[in-house]
């Protein structure tokens, strides 16, 4: 026995730096524990319930008591590809979503713009938190309190009575008024995100060149602000396109979230049919904004 | 990322989903087998845990210390539910259901212990097994139930009681009268709809509505021969659905959420429609200038059932929320809330108002006899014979209808 040992312990004793060791010799096996977790709960919460709900698509019910009964079959596509209703549910709810997200992004730019590039630093603060603010309320709530704004008795009308005009708000204008008011932030945040990227070196190099603010706005901000316009898009086109809550409340049309939430209890595999127009439409619209580097502006 | 890590983290998600998605299969599996009819001579009353007389459940409740239910609105205010509460020791907690669809959605959650199922749910969820038999000699109250109401098919099978009543209503006829004038009498005031309630009609969301679509062409079409609302076949069922189609465009809300009824018709943004008794106490009570009938076609209404659920949580607690709802004390309060019958004649003698059970017709039967009560429409007619159309037929025409 000797005292050197003990005033420099080997650090291949301590089983801890042994591990560590471990783990950087195997690079991929502590990556692949790393990202077990996060990686597993994407697949079972994300996409396994998205397996199982698409599964039951090609389940038929029972007529009497409404249960799902494991017949396989495809006419619940069938009937979704034939019938005009759910056809026609389906157009109203894009061409919905479709108008919000135009009339978001026309809010919603002129807002960015001011808080990016001309509102003070103080300002600036001031108008993020306002625009954060909506999204500390409850969903529900806002939507209840829409509810009351455009009835007959609400302050709308109240407001055109003088002018003696009535507007029906209960109606396809109001949820889209509804709409644009409930998604707005989500426009709002990626294009104030996207505007602030802007090099000021690159305005600055237009007006050098004897670009007028209006060609400067045109030719250079909008096209390099544009993908984080297609980015806020994707927020808003699909939240309208799933929302069943404010529908419900706001007008009596069907819409893509109302009927599945119809069916659901009545009638499953159609509803979960029903879900792939959703699905397949946002696909669609993904790829689309991909290709307009959408995703790099996220 | 490399290309080697990133084929070998798809492979484990791959293996992970597919793993997931066998054991969610299996789990179904063993779901739907127990998802059986009940059959067999006696069905057996039993409930994992139940105490096997009152006094073993009174105790055992005290340990549960709760009952989860699903309600009409209404059905287990705080005014009668703490009594219950400080009798037992057990919380009530409930969820308004909207409909009777609904109803069977949030049962087949399996996290309740039981439901006040009107007759389009309860032979459902008997057929289902989702709710089990009960044992009415550990209901003291069972006794004192209207003879009317008991072993009937929509609360029994094959002779074995599935829940106790609760009590019965219409559905009514609610207009504005600052608006609606003279006062109607007839459902014609929705199915031919003045310019004046255009747009300002609310209909109850459900298909079950087709019968009420089918009460008002059995008096005025008496060459479809409609006999039971809820059993019609391809003639009458399309007379209904058409009628329905030529509402739809003055409809101005189609309601299942009571609470969005009673703002519309305060803020007279609508003015006519279809309602429970419940809306039209609390429009009244706020002073609102409302009026509701029971129209001269007749009209549809319910006759509800407590009923516990298969795999009850609080077994013990469920049983003594049965026995106290139809208490005299406690069924006179509650149809006197909603706005119906109680079930119990001896709850005549405790309500506020001594003439409220005259008033609902209690015990008049011939007040009930066009009044149709909610019930599953099935292929065999409600078992007279003939081809009729199914729920299932009535739920997608209901989708075409709103569509």
């Amino acid at each position: 026995m000797t005292s050197v040992s003990h005033e420099q312990p080997s650090p291949r004793e301590s089983p801890g730096r042994r591990l560590s060791k471990y783990f950087y010799r195997h690079p991929r096996l502590s990556l692949a524990l790393l990202l077990a977790v996060p990686v597993g709960w994407l697949a079972v919460a994300y996409l396994g319930s998205l397996v199982v709900l698409l599964l039951a698509s090609v389940w038929t019910t029972d007529p009497f008591t409404s249960q799902v009964v494991h017949t396989y079959t495809l006419d619940n596509f069938r009937r979704i590809l034939d019938g005009h209703v759910y056809r026609d549910v389906a157009w109203r709810t894009i061409k919905m979503a479709g108008l919000v997200t135009l009339a978001d992004a026309m809010l919603a730019f002129p807002i960015a713009y001011y808080m990016a590039r001309v509102a003070s630093p103080r300002a600036r603060n001031v108008l993020v938190v306002a625009v954060l603010m909506p999204l500390w309320a409850s969903y529900l709530v806002k939507a209840y309190a829409w509810r009351t704004i455009l009835s007959g008795a609400g302050v709308v009308n109240w407001a055109l009575d003088p002018v003696g005009v009535s507007f029906d708000g209960y109606s396809s204008t109001g949820l889209w008024l509804v709409f644009t008011y409930l998604w707005l932030p989500f426009m709002i945040l990626p294009i104030y995100a996207g505007l602030e990227r802007i090099p000021s070196s690159l305005l600055e190099a237009s007006a050098d060149l004897g670009g007028k603010s209006l060609r400067t706005f045109f030719r250079v901000t909008l096209p390099l602000a544009f993908p984080a316009v297609v980015a806020g898009s994707i927020f808003t086109f699909s939240l309208t396109l799933g929302d069943y809550i404010a529908p419900k409340l706001i007008t009596s049309q069907q819409f893509i979230g109302t009927l599945i939430y119809d069916n659901h209890g009545t009638n499953l595999p159609v509803a979960a049919a029903f879900t792939l127009v959703p699905i397949v439409v946002m696909v669609v619209y993904l790829l689309v904004a991909r290709r307009l580097h959408a995703f790099e502006a996220l | 990322m490399t290309h080697q890590t990133r084929r070998a983290l798809g492979w484990s998600a791959l293996a992970l989903l597919v793993g997931t998605l066998s054991l969610v299969a299996a789990g179904r599996g063993g779901d739907g087998a127990g998802g059986g009819e009940a059959s067999g001579d006696k069905a057996s009353t039993e409930i994992e845990g139940l105490g096997s007389s009152l006094e073993e459940i009174k105790s055992k409740a005290k340990e549960e210390g709760q009952v989860d239910v699903v309600i009409w609105p209404g059905y287990a205010d705080k005014s009668w539910a703490s009594t219950f509460t400080k009798q037992t020791g057990c919380k009530v907690v409930t969820k308004d259901g909207t409909t009777s669809d609904d109803m069977i959605d949030l049962v087949s959650t399996g996290q309740y212990d039981g439901v006040s199922a009107s007759g389009n749910a309860s032979v459902r969820l008997m057929k289902r097994g989702d709710v089990s038999p009960v044992n009415t000699d550990l209901i003291p109250n069972y006794a004192d139930v209207s003879h009317g109401l008991k072993n009937q098919d929509y609360n029994s099978m094959d002779g074995q009681a599935y829940g106790v009543p609760h009590g019965r209503g219409p559905n009514l006829l609610m207009w504005r009268t600052d608006v609606v004038n003279p006062a109607p009498t007839s459902w014609s005031a929705i199915w031919n709809a003045t310019p004046t309630v255009r747009k300002k009609i609310s209909i109850y969301d459900d298909s079950i509505f087709i019968a009420d679509a089918a009460i008002y062409l059995k008096a005025t079409k008496p060459d479809l021969k409609i006999d039971n609302p809820y059993q019609l076949n391809d003639e009458q069922f399309q007379a209904a659905v058409d009628l329905l189609k030529g509402l739809k465009p003055n409809v101005g809300e189609w309601w299942a959420d009571y609470a969005k009824q009673i703002q519309s018709y305060a803020n007279k943004d609508i003015v006519i429609g279809t309602t429970w008794p419940y809306q039209e106490n609390i429009l009244k009570g706020d002073k609102k200038p409302v009026e509701a009938v029971k129209p001269k076609e007749g009209t549809t209404g319910w006759s509800d059932t407590w009923m516990i659920y298969s795999k009850a949580a609080h077994p013990n607690c469920m049983y003594l929320w049965m026995n106290y709802i139809i208490s005299p004390q406690a069924n006179a309060k509650v149809a006197e809330w909603f706005g119906e019958a109680p079930s119990n004649p001896k709850a005549c003698s405790f309500t506020t108002d001594k003439s409220f059970c005259d008033a609902m017709h209690a015990n008049d039967e011939s007040y009930w006899k066009n009044i149709y009560y909610w019930t599953t429409p099935t292929a065999d007619c409600g078992g007279k014979g003939g081809t009729c159309k199914t729920q299932q037929d009535w739920v997608n025409a209901w989708t075409e209808i709103r569509g």
